[in-house]
């Protein structure tokens, strides 16, 4: 008696727990859609349904711009991140060379530099390189992940190497054995990395904010956090609440589809979005 | 004799090398040297000496974003783990229904933008417009001025920040909760512990090396807070919620002090190891 009770109280907990979790963003997308001065109060249901908030953000900012933007730098980043961290964590687990080991404490190394210390050097680079204002400020300093080099390596280590020498002896090149061989058989963890850096990449906002300032170059974060704090939405909340949602719904989108692969793949990363 | 494997190894290896060199390398060197100069990305280099270490720590504006960070920290970890390990656990019972449903739902906010979070809750704590004001006005309770108070801004901050994370420590405590031996708890069921003594003799000392792998990534997340005062607040009411990135910020990109904005960097990095090795020392021994 007194067990089940314990478990109804546990689940009472949950649901209350789930509620705050879902209804914030329920209510978020029913303010987009719900004349402006009913937006203060908690109905769901709009009592008259108006697209009004998504056309101004469509007048207002060249939000599909952004969301080009958005989807071609993510995309290359993604695209660059895993076939580098391939070749570099294939090179890691597979191949024996000189300075291997310390190359691999080196990235153990850089892994515990907080970002605060590369954040201005790093602006002064980009400006010295002259891409401020260009998409290789947003897609070089990104193409390299040494998560996704760690995580590729421990995966690859797997990989038999009986395997590789066959390949070698039929003369296939140390190129074609990555992409050819081991990728097709290391689709879980590139799975990972991809969700991951994907992810991490379409919502990154501090440096864009800092290397580009032309609004044809922004991507969505950046435009919609400038568009949100610099007056330009007339502090209309419908239509501020409407290019947040517009922001999220990429995202949703891969997660509605890819839960387990989000959430595992966050759960085993340990970092943070 | 370099061999064909030593040759690859290299050669598929090059991008990273590549990327240390400019990336990693460079900035850190940079860095070094910035702390010693005045410069405003105009005009020449200027040595200075240790000014800028002197400036530093008479500047009360530094120390305010300083506590104002621990402020967050100090209500946003323990807030954080609490509600972690009490939702993981619940959701660990073996024969819970709905366990995924429950899972993705606290996952959600972790996967979408700071900056969508941000704007939502922005409005939800609006003190005139808000939601949250409103359904209290509703139970007949008064305003609370969430955004617009020294004294509550920074907490109400640190309330979304747990709302947004507190996902991904669910799913990684429910990890290490999955690895308890089940054989465990039915060994107390027959020494007649209970529930809860099951919770702080069994569970909390085997997820403990989870615990800590929890305590330091949300320390470390937390010294990243920058998005969330930036939009919410900009960093007031008189610079109440004023981070320490934020002010980072400020001083490279707002005024170009780039010396003193690198100074201020490696402090943080200091502060961040210091902090962190405080707490792998103090969390082993205690628990």
């Amino acid at each position: 008696m007194k067990i089940k009770l314990l478990k109804y109280f546990g689940y009472l907990i949950l649901v209350i727990f789930a509620i705050t979790f879902i209804y914030p963003f329920l209510w978020m997308i029913s303010a987009t859609l719900k004349p402006e001065i009913e937006i203060q109060y908690p109905n769901l249901i709009p009592s008259e349904f108006s697209l009004k908030s998504y056309y101004n953000v469509f007048m207002k900012i060249p939000i599909g711009r952004a969301f080009f933007n958005s989807v071609f730098v993510s995309g290359s980043v993604t695209a660059l991140v895993l076939i580098f961290s391939s070749m570099v964590g294939y090179a890691l687990a597979q191949l024996k060379f000189r300075g291997r080991e310390l190359l691999f404490s080196i990235m153990l190394l850089t892994m515990m530099i907080p970002f605060q210390v590369t954040l201005i050097p790093m602006y002064v680079l980009m400006v010295k390189f002259g891409w401020v204002n260009t998409y290789m400020a947003l897609i070089f300093p990104a193409m390299i992940s040494v998560f996704g080099i760690f995580l590729l390596r421990q995966y690859f280590k797997a990989f038999p190497k009986a395997l590789i020498e066959v390949a070698r002896l039929d003369g296939c090149s140390e190129l074609y054995i990555v992409f050819k061989l081991v990728w097709p058989n290391s689709i879980p963890a590139l799975v990972t990395v991809g969700i991951i850096t994907f992810m991490n990449s379409w919502n990154d906002v501090l440096w864009p904010i800092i290397v580009i300032r032309k609004q044809e170059l922004m991507t969505m974060p950046q435009m919609v956090t400038l568009f949100a704090t610099g007056g330009q939405a007339d502090a209309q909340m419908g239509t501020i609440l409407a290019a947040a949602t517009l922001l999220a719904i990429p995202v949703v989108v891969l997660y509605l589809i890819f839960q387990r692969q989000f959430i595992e793949s966050m759960a085993s990363s340990g970092i943070k979005g | 004799m370099i061999t064909r494997e030593e040759k690859f190894g290299w050669v598929l290896a090059s991008p990273y090398i590549i990327y240390f060199i400019i990336i990693s390398a460079f900035p850190i060197i940079f860095s070094l040297i910035l702390m010693f100069m005045r410069w405003n990305m105009l005009s020449s280099m200027q040595f200075i000496g240790l000014q800028n270490f002197f400036t530093l720590f008479q500047d009360p504006l530094f120390w305010k974003a300083l506590i104002n960070t621990f402020t967050f920290l100090i209500i946003h970890i323990p807030l954080q783990i609490c509600l972690a390990l009490l939702i993981s656990a619940l959701l660990n019972s073996p024969d819970l229904i709905w366990k995924s449903f429950f899972r993705s739902t606290f996952f959600m906010p972790v996967v979408i933008s700071g900056v969508v979070v941000t704007l939502l809750w922005k409005q939800l704590y609006s003190t005139e417009t808000g939601l949250l004001n409103n359904i209290l006005l509703g139970m007949s309770l008064e305003k609370i001025p969430w955004l617009t108070s020294t004294k509550i801004a920074m907490p109400a901050i640190a309330i979304m920040a747990t709302w947004k994370n507190l996902g991904l420590y669910i799913v990684i405590l429910l990890a290490g909760l999955q690895n308890i031996p089940r054989s465990l708890y039915e060994a107390a069921d027959i020494d007649g512990a209970n529930k809860i003594q099951q919770f702080f003799h069994i569970t909390i000392p085997m997820v403990n090396p989870t615990l800590i792998t929890v305590i330091v990534l949300s320390t470390i997340g937390g010294f990243s807070l920058f998005i969330e005062p930036y939009i919410m607040t900009g960093g007031g009411p008189l610079n109440s919620t004023l981070s320490t990135n934020l002010y980072i910020y400020q001083q490279a990109f707002s005024f170009y002090k780039m010396g003193y904005a690198a100074t201020l960097g490696f402090m943080m990095a200091f502060v961040i190891f210091l902090v962190v090795m405080l707490q792998r020392k103090y969390i082993e021994r205690e628990i």
